[in-house]
């Protein structure tokens, strides 16, 4: 007989992994026990950092049947500090450079690979600045399953006088390297649905699988529990979305 | 919006955080998401002293017209008492 899903026992917990460079950084991970084959997802955490919110997101996939693992991008930065403390410090140094972030991306995914029931399947889901992050990580490495939560600038300049060199990767299109799902809000102004319909129209020119939805009533944020952003309509369809998706192209 | 604008100004005084009394000596103020105010979006204003490390801060997250309000507070403040008594070249 097969378990509830919500019968499924996890373990969680921070673990240190390889990250960009071979530094050593932290990371949540959150596992169903047992030695099923499992799928792995490499979850980037939002702008506000490595809170609380999103390790419960983790722990939802590891109840779900994925092993899941969230780097904390502020390691370097900030080891030690509050959620909050660390992401005020690396806002005010302009952010995670892109090159460390698919650094630190790979370093999850192959450790995500290297646990013992693995079944070599890895996908990669992030919410606001890990929605571009997302993109740019199925752009760069290769991966099986990737989720933009509302990631801005993948297509769109940023506008001027921002104290970092964040630029469009709408161009790294071609080196997509699976399917895409993309979760929007119809009132989010970053990205707004134009910056989308352009990602999906490039998309369908190069051939690129990928599958697109924009709620209406919904803003940036949507998926967030802890915000008043949050959109139950939007949030309970986004999951089951993201879980039919997963369980498609995350299956041995 | 998730807006990296972020203004920065050099401050010299002390502020209270999370381990007590420490000297500041960075100012951030930007608009985006809070953490812990019930709004969608607030004027976040943190004191930083970078060289003690990422927790020594102290946080505000306010509405515009609550930023504007205090901003002209400040103002009002330096200005009804007698010029140069709080400057950095004070006579103590």
């Amino acid at each position: 007989m097969t378990e509830p899903i919500t019968a499924q026992t996890i373990t969680a917990g921070p673990i240190t992994i390889s990250g960009h460079g071979g530094d050593q950084i932290e990371a949540y991970l959150a596992r169903p026990t047992g030695t099923t084959p499992r799928g792995g997802v490499v979850l980037i955490h939002h702008m506000p950092g490595y809170d609380e919110a999103t390790l419960e997101m983790a722990r939802k996939f590891a109840v779900h049947g994925y092993s899941a693992l969230c780097p904390n991008l502020y390691s370097r930065e900030a080891p030690g500090a509050a959620p909050d403390d660390a992401a005020a410090a690396v806002r005010a140094a302009g952010g995670v450079p892109d090159e460390r972030l698919v650094g630190d991306v790979a370093g999850a995914a192959a450790h995500l690979k290297s646990l013992d029931n693995a079944n070599g399947k890895v996908g990669v889901i992030g919410h606001c600045s890990g929605g571009r992050q997302t993109f740019l990580s199925a752009c760069s490495l290769d991966i099986d399953a990737a989720v933009d939560c509302y990631g801005a600038f993948v297509v769109n300049e940023v506008p001027a006088g921002f104290p970092i060199s964040m630029k469009p990767i709408i161009g790294l299109a071609p080196d997509l390297s699976c399917p895409l799902l993309g979760l929007f809000g119809a009132e989010d102004q970053n990205p707004a649905p134009d910056e989308t319909a352009a990602l999906s129209a490039e998309l369908d020119r190069l051939g690129k699988a990928h599958e697109f939805h924009t709620y209406p009533d919904a803003g940036h944020s949507f998926f967030a529990v802890d915000r008043p952003a949050y959109r139950v309509a939007a949030a309970v369809d986004g999951w089951q979305k993201i879980f039919a998706f997963f369980g498609t192209h995350l299956a041995a | 919006m998730c807006t990296y604008q972020t203004e920065k100004v050099a401050v010299d005084g002390s502020g209270k955080g999370a381990q007590g009394w420490f000297p500041v000596s960075d100012a951030t103020v930007y608009v985006d998401h809070p953490v812990h105010a019930p709004y969608g979006h607030t004027v976040n204003i943190d004191f930083l002293n970078p060289a003690l490390g990422p927790s020594s801060r102290v946080a505000l997250e306010l509405t515009e017209e609550a930023a504007l309000a205090l901003a002209d507070a400040i103002r009002a403040s330096v200005v009804s008492a007698p010029a140069g008594i709080a400057s950095a070249n004070q006579k103590v």
